[in-house]
């Protein structure tokens, strides 16, 4: 009975598959030195943004794309795809200014920025392909001096923020995908909390790919400055599309003293149909410093879509007592893979890191978690507890589990835990025993598995979150 | 003169230590002697091993399988080979005396890297139709014995130390046990270092057991003199259907010694596989040990400690791979490392599509004396079939303090205390030993180490 459902989830089509028509400015495909000059300019970017392309795309060639990764990827042609998209219509003044055809788009995801804004006191940075097009409730950030703006404006406004942050914890050599979004990386969000202020909303940034065949490479930049605290909610969903899109996101946080920083992702990209094609090859360098003494960062994501996810999003405890999370919930089906986790780099003293993974697979997907946790020698009284776990569901999926411990210090304490189930025949007995059908019995469990993750995201997400779980494994869960 | 000098140098930066250009050199050179000293079943995947090996080289830490392992330093030395099988003058069973006591086994050398051939009165009483010998004169006087299992687990790997092996090693130790005959004493190997120069020793042991057959065999390694020593071995072990075999790896090796072990084991149906793989003392090791879970309703059980203090350095990559289902394996690794000593660990559990219904667990726990001691642990993952019970967990930690206080506060003395704890977290593995006199000697022989004191085997030379 089980399989039925089960069968039944993978037929189910990509609910939220749609194509907006707006007119997109889009250079040529290919990649070249000339291509980062024009996109520079293009973004009307000043010499040393330029001289930073340059020198990433310089080292990006020399540059071998990695394959230790537990993942099957097509081979890419980086000369085929276009490195630039922008709406036509940017920076409008006001809500009426913004074309009704993205804003019916938003409407259709479910998140209405009229309402968000009225209702919920979200600040909404709007991405729509790579340039911002709608910023709002920044006047009211403004007031406490704090900095939420597209990456372009911040290079025009704040090229002393950028010069002193950017880079400083993912360098342009860091991997090759880094490399490659240092050198193209089309638009993003900054923000810059002040000292001590504590910022009174969730920030929150919607990412769409929208364009065919454009590479989309936000880069974002998040500083808290001492005392200071930030909660910051990432969400993607991404329209119907053939063919592969890639996309190469740089996330950098920094966390000075006595901050924290809550960054929580949604993911739910197009997963490529229920035969495996099309769908978005999410690869994405995510990394986190806690700077000072006593700062805090916290990971949540929820990974539901893309055709092939790779992203680890990290954390470097370099101040003493600072302490970092990671909490996730990957899903996968039909023929979906990830090759997802953290690490946790102890550099400081009294340092301690959680993580939690929880990952399901269905159909014929591959989830695998892979972690590192490296205690330098420096590092005394570092702690570390990391549990991961996988749900499989079917019998034709797999779950992988790559845990890397590096202890270099003898006070350290490292903790590592997994375990591989199923549901159990028990466990539907027991709810069907009790008038709870079968389907509405894997959805109890599913989203019973993966609650100690979905706790930890802010209200306004949990319920979006629950939504794409219960999406991704449609028909029998929920 | 400096011309010459200038073109060493050259050559010596153009060939890095990996590629093994003086070893492809040596083989193409005395191909036929090593050819005519081994036997020709030995030598029919001869060539392939050693066209792998030109291809793939010495594995660097480049690699993800070898990526704890450093094996640059002792590569880069140059080492004698025996190729020719030159007599070495000393007779094992007068210099070497285990002292487990009362062990009571067939006891068997390898010296250097050849099966020691003088015959040994208390190897008469073996059961009718085992056979144990020199594998390069067995394959010889019973080839179709061998046929269907020499190499037939390691010509499959892509590694270019087993290559390395299949292209140089001439003999090693052979066993064979019939069908659901039980060795009622255990069988004891003894590999022996004994040269005058730095020496590499390649050797290939086989081990066969037919249906309903049982056997223990305690493969301990020793070195005799104060040169360097690297021996790169191979173990195949097929475990035919209801076996039990059980395999007891105990290292006591001096310093100066890389010891590189693959230990391959292919289980066939309701087989029951006991590994235990012990490090008291050594200088680099790495012990590849990979079981193949082939047949329906196995128990794998594997299983080792590692004792390790200055610039000792470890290695246990270990891999189950499960094919079939309704098989159990349990994995427990435990490692005490100090002063810098590093230690490696990697669990590969790997369950196939079709294996349902495996249970398979895994543990990796250690303890680190001191801020200078390194670990690396991976134990990974990686399931495809849904019904399954698989966990694993690994921690890296020290000496509970509460433990501590609660025996200092009864008048235990602090160093005690420490070694009655450290004694203790090795004691699941050491209670896994099923021969009794080997279970108290290992039992005394983890107290005196950890104690801090030589735990040479009496016999054995030099253990610093």
């Amino acid at each position: 009975m089980a399989e039925d459902i089960l069968h039944e989830v993978t037929q189910t089509d990509y609910k939220y598959g749609f194509t907006t028509d707006i007119e997109t400015d889009i250079i040529p495909v290919g990649l070249n030195e000339d291509v980062v000059r024009l996109i520079s300019a293009k973004k009307k970017e000043p010499e040393w943004m330029l001289e930073y392309r340059l020198k990433a795309y310089r080292h990006w060639t020399t540059m071998k794309m990695p394959e230790w990764a537990h993942l099957k990827i097509p081979e890419i042609d980086y000369q085929s795809i276009s490195y630039y998209a922008a709406p036509r219509k940017n920076a409008p003044k006001s809500l009426d200014e913004v074309d009704p055809e993205l804003l019916n788009t938003f409407n259709k995801l479910g998140i209405p920025l009229e309402e968000q804004m009225a209702l919920s006191g979200i600040a909404v940075d709007a991405v729509m392909d790579s340039v911002s097009v709608k910023t709002t409730f920044k006047e009211t950030l403004a007031e406490k001096g704090i900095i939420f703006c597209s990456f372009s404006e911040a290079v025009e406004h704040h090229p002393d923020l950028i010069q002193k942050y950017m880079s400083s914890v993912v360098p342009v050599t860091d991997n090759f995908f880094a490399a490659l979004n240092s050198a193209v990386f089309s638009d993003g969000s900054f923000v810059y909390i002040p000292k001590g202020v504590r910022c009174p909303m969730e920030l929150s940034t919607y990412f769409r790919i929208n364009a065919v065949n454009t590479g989309q490479f936000e880069r974002t930049l998040i500083v808290a400055d001492e005392d200071s605290y930030v909660s910051y909610l990432e969400g993607c969903t991404a329209p119907t599309r053939d063919e592969n899109q890639l996309h190469a996101a740089i996330v950098e946080i920094v966390v000075h003293k006595n901050a924290e920083v809550k960054y929580s992702t949604v993911q739910n990209w197009y997963p490529g149909d229920k035969d495996g094609r099309g769908g978005v090859y999410n690869f994405v360098t995510k990394r986190g410093i806690c700077k000072g003494e006593n700062s805090k960062l916290s990971w949540t994501q929820v990974e539901t879509g893309s055709a092939i996810t790779w992203k680890y999003p990290s954390c470097i405890l370099q101040g003493d007592n600072s302490s970092a999370e990671f909490y996730s919930v990957a899903v996968t089906n039909h023929h979906q893979q990830a090759d997802t986790g953290t690490k946790m780099i102890h550099l400081g003293k009294n340092t301690r890191s959680h993580i939690l993974s929880k990952g399901i697979s269905a159909g014929l997907s591959n989830n695998s978690y892979r972690g590192l946790v490296r205690v330098n020698p420096k590092a005394d009284n570092a702690r570390n507890f990391s549990q991961c776990d996988s749900l499989l569901l079917g019998d034709k999926c797999g779950a992988h589990t790559f845990p890397y411990m590096e202890v270099n210090n003898e006070t350290a304490i490292v903790e590592h835990e997994a375990t591989t189930s199923k549901i159990s025949e028990d466990q539907i007995f027991y709810c069907n025993q009790r008038g709870i059908s079968t389907e509405d019995a894997v959805g109890l469990i599913v989203n019973g598995y993966a609650k100690e993750v979905l706790n930890k995201l802010p209200m306004e997400f949990a319920v979006e979150a629950q939504k794409l779980l219960q999406i991704t494994l449609e028909g029998s869960v929920g | 003169m400096k011309e010459i000098n200038d073109e060493a140098n050259s050559v010596a930066t153009l060939t890095e230590w990996h590629e093994g250009a003086e070893y492809i050199k040596l083989y193409n050179q005395f191909n036929g002697q090593i050819k005519s000293h081994s036997a020709p079943l030995m030598n029919e995947s001869r060539d392939a091993s050693f066209g792998l090996f030109k291809s793939l080289g010495f594995p660097t830490n480049q690699l993800e399988n070898y990526k704890y392992t450093d094996l640059k330093d002792p590569l880069s030395v140059e080492y004698g080979l025996n190729i020719n099988r030159l007599k070495i003058p000393v007779n094992p069973y007068e210099v070497f005396q285990c002292d487990v006591p009362g062990i009571h086994s067939y006891l068997y050398f390898v010296l250097n890297d050849g099966f020691y051939p003088v015959r040994d009165k208390r190897n008469d009483a073996l059961p009718d139709g085992v056979i144990i010998g020199s594998l390069s004169e067995i394959a010889q006087s019973h080839p179709a014995l061998l046929k269907d299992y020499y190499g037939k687990m390691s010509t499959t790997k892509a590694d270019g130390l087993i290559a390395f092996n299949g292209a140089f090693a001439q003999d090693g130790f052979f066993m064979y046990v019939p069908d659901n005959v039980q060795l009622d004493r255990p069988v004891q190997l003894v590999n022996i270092m004994r040269s005058d120069v730095d020496f590499m020793a390649n050797s290939h042991n086989l081990i066969i057991l037919g249906e309903g057959a049982k056997a223990q065999l305690l493969v301990c390694d020793h070195t005799m003199d104060k040169v360097r020593f690297t021996s790169n071995r191979v173990t195949e072990v097929f475990v035919g259907k209801n076996a039990v075999y059980e395999h007891y790896k105990l290292e006591n090796t001096h310093a100066e010694t890389t010891n590189m072990s693959n230990l391959l084991i292919r289980q066939e149906e309701a087989s029951n596989v006991l590994a235990n793989i012990i490090t008291l003392h050594n200088g680099i090791t790495r012990n590849t040990i990979e079981i193949d879970v082939d047949g329906e309703h196995c128990e794998t059980m594997l299983c080792g400690i590692v004792l390790a203090d200055k610039k000792q350095q470890v290695d246990n990559f270990t891999s189950i791979i499960h094919g079939k289902p309704n098989c159990k394996s349990n994995e427990l690794f435990k490692y005490v490392l100090d002063d810098t000593a590093k230690g490696g660990f990697t669990g590969k559990l790997y369950v196939a599509r079709d294996a349902q219904k495996t249970a398979a667990f895994q543990t990796n726990k250690n303890i680190l004396l001191k801020r200078s001691a390194k670990m690396r642990t991976k134990p990974q993952l990686e399931i495809y079939a849904d019904d399954v019970k698989c966990s694993h967990g690994a921690t890296i930690g020290q000496l509970d303090e509460n433990a501590m206080f609660y025996m200092r506060s009864r008048g235990i003395s602090e160093a005690e205390a420490r070694l009655l704890l450290m004694f203790a977290f090795t004691a699941d593995v050491i209670d896994n030993i099923r021969i009794d006199a080997l279970k108290d000697r290992i039992k005394m022989l983890v107290e005196k180490r950890l104690r801090g004191e030589l735990s040479k085997c009496e016999g054995c030379v030099i253990c610093q």
